[in-house]
């Protein structure tokens, strides 16, 4: 099992001044940018120091937020690509529906995984219902221009023989033609995240690696299950590095300061709800039976628990998180019996997707919890 | 010619009307099914008078019963649901309003009609300026009510507000001066019915936001009398761009309408089709 370090690049500085709305209407006047300078060179500083502890690196983006300031993936990949030598790059990642030129896209990936001497692991988001606002993207029509642009991403990182013609429902180039070729052949590997039966099996037609995030204890498995059915359906294996989970880390010395890096870690779950409700369902985005029953019950959003029950995703406690599958913490000892557990629970995973950063976590912690980490669970994850 | 003639006629002469029964000219207060340029559709039909292709609007088509009872007592009204909004997908290659206009110049094509007032509100308004710069061979008039389509503000204007930005409450209160509509009491069916009607306003009109970029240079060629009408405390489309409409359309009459939002035929049923038949649809198509 392959382990990646993951982080949002948060500006938790302004959280407490936005309350309750983190996301799309935030006024950017509350981002001191000698501050964020201090926190991006923190954040690459962590992701650079994987590379020592023989960790992989994670990055996705959002937009207009003050809890993610990766506004665009691509950058601190191409950062990483020059100062690592070893480390894998995973962007998962690019929300492919949303970039309205997706021959940029094919350029980005193509750049960093040479620059990277073949290390890029490309990701193909749908994006989260609240990116769509930023993007502009016509959310009634976000799944097929996602399908659109993943087929002409993966044609033009193939094709070597000079331009193609292009004129699609939704991308028109006629001289398709991307510099450089990338560095693995036929291309980097494909990632996808996921977070239903139906959107894995899409991904289990196909052969891409998933990623569930957060998914937990509960709902991960019929996700993996589903991808194993469509993977055979198409006369594929669904080895285990088809398979990635996201996880919220937290390890110490002892399970109290395991627990309280998770604690702040966790601040990351708990400020994902934080987002003004109208931007959680445009219009088509969702399926219009799931809306429906938004429109008229704005619950708050819960986490299911293992004996069936359930807590507030806003407000939840540590050891909520780790019943729910959603974060491991703990000492190294516990951490790596929690990973275990959910290991054997889903049917095997390949990758372990590691929030080792997130919320008001500090440097010295993150590099506490991301060297503990790789000294003492990582080696025992090859046991898996 | 009494209504139940007239449709007898009109079914007569469809072109093209599968699982539709239409042969049924008996059948006179009907939804008939349609296929045409490869596209299902249903066309409710209604009342009694000269005929009139009504377009709905984007939102709330229950509310909107008691509005199409009273049109339907002047008129044989003929109204589609579009393409969509319907609970079909459209064809692929069926995304621009445009579509759904050359659509509708086909049915009346196809049900032979002639002198046909086209009523269109908000989003069906939008469609009746599409059809009416295309081919106004079969229409006599135009009713619009507070339409979709035509942009006239600046690059940093909003002509229409930003709804799927607002919060519900502020986005509802844009389309109604009175009481907003109480979710509560909808029926699953209905609930599920707004969340497609937002999906599918968003197929057709979100980039660029509820409007066509061309559709203003062609306004001259709307030659037929054109009743605009807007509810005085519209939050969506402002009444000012209702007049900025009227400067550009060759033959027109605007009406605003205190105490209404953006439907008024919903929120002022009465002023509403006293108004209109007190105008150039009433006087030309009736």
């Amino acid at each position: 099992m392959k382990a990646w370090h993951f982080s949002e690049m948060a500006y938790h500085p302004g959280w407490e001044e936005l309350g309750n709305s983190l996301r799309n209407v935030v006024p950017s006047r509350v981002f001191d940018p000698v501050l964020g300078a201090d926190l991006y060179h923190r954040y690459l500083d962590e992701w650079a120091l994987c590379d020592e502890l023989g960790l992989n690196i994670m990055v996705n983006e959002h937009h207009t937020t003050a809890t993610c300031t990766t506004s665009v993936c691509t950058i601190p990949m191409a950062i990483l690509a020059r100062e690592t030598k070893t480390a894998r790059l995973l962007c998962l990642g690019m929300p492919i529906a949303n970039r309205m030129d997706a021959v940029r896209v094919a350029e980005e990936y193509a750049m960093i995984d040479v620059i990277s001497r073949g290390r890029l692991e490309m990701g193909f988001v749908k994006g989260a219902p609240f990116e769509v606002s930023p993007a502009n993207s016509n959310p009634a029509t976000l799944m097929e221009r996602f399908w659109e642009a993943h087929d002409l991403i993966l044609k033009a990182l193939t094709t070597h023989d000079g331009p193609f013609n292009w004129e699609g429902e939704h991308f028109q180039f006629r001289q398709v033609n991307v510099w450089p070729r990338p560095y693995q052949q036929p291309h980097p590997p494909v990632w996808m995240t996921v977070a239903s039966p139906g959107s894995a099996a899409e991904a289990g037609a196909r052969g891409h690696v998933i990623a569930s995030l957060n998914t937990g204890y509960l709902r991960t498995p019929d996700i993996f299950k589903s991808y194993r059915e469509a993977a055979a359906g198409v006369g594929k294996e669904a080895t285990k590095d088809r398979f990635a989970y996201l996880a919220i880390i937290g390890v110490g010395e002892t399970d109290e300061e395991g627990k309280r890096r998770a604690h702040q870690i966790l601040d990351y779950s708990r400020t994902t709800p934080r987002a003004a409700a109208q931007f959680w369902f445009p219009p088509g985005y969702t399926a219009n039976e799931v809306t429906a029953e938004k429109l008229h019950n704005r619950s708050p959003l819960m986490i299911p628990l293992r004996d069936g029950g359930e807590f507030v995703m806003q407000t939840g406690s540590v050891d909520e998180f780790v019943n729910a599958g959603v974060a491991f913490a703990g000492n190294p000892d516990t951490v790596f019996e929690q990973v275990r557990e959910f290991n054997d629970h889903v049917g095997g995973l390949g990758h372990l997707l590691m929030m080792g950063q997130g919320g008001h976590i500090s440097h010295e912690d993150t590099v506490g919890n991301l060297t503990l980490f790789s000294q003492e669970v990582l080696p025992r994850l090859a046991e898996l | 010619m009494d209504i139940r003639q007239a449709f007898a006629y009109s079914v007569q002469n469809l072109c093209r009307s599968e699982r539709s029964g239409c042969g049924n000219g008996e059948d006179r207060l009907a939804m008939k099914q349609f296929e045409l340029a490869g596209v299902v559709f249903d066309v409710d039909v209604h009342g009694a008078g000269p005929p009139m292709l009504y377009l709905h609007p984007e939102h709330y088509g229950q509310l909107h019963t008691p509005f199409l009872n009273s049109l339907a007592e002047s008129w044989t009204v003929y109204a589609p649901r579009h393409p969509g909004f319907d609970g079909r997908r459209p064809p692929a290659n069926f995304r621009q309003v445009s579509d759904i206009a050359y659509l509708y110049l086909d049915l009346l094509e196809c049900l032979d009609l002639d002198t046909v007032v086209v009523l269109g509100a908000s989003f069906g308004g939008w469609v009746a300026l599409e059809m009416a710069v295309r081919d106004r061979a079969r229409l006599c008039a135009l009713g619009l009510i507070a339409p979709l389509g035509v942009k006239l503000g600046g690059r940093d204007d909003r002509d229409f507000a930003d709804l799927s930005a607002l919060p519900d409450d502020e986005a509802a209160a844009c389309l109604f001066a009175g009481p907003l509509p109480d979710l509560g009491t909808f029926s699953q069916e209905e609930l599920i019915a707004v969340a497609r009607d937002r999906q599918f306003l968003a197929y057709y009109g979100w980039k660029p936001y509820l409007h066509n970029p061309s559709l203003v240079r062609w306004l001259h060629r709307v030659k037929m009398p054109v009743h605009l009408m807007w509810g005085a405390a519209d939050g969506f489309v402002a009444p000012s761009l209702g007049q900025g409409l009227a400067d550009l359309l060759p033959d027109v009459q605007l009406d605003i309408l205190s105490g209404a939002g953006h439907y008024p035929q919903i929120e002022c049923l009465d002023e509403m089709v006293a108004v209109l038949a007190a105008g150039p649809c009433a006087s030309v198509g009736g």
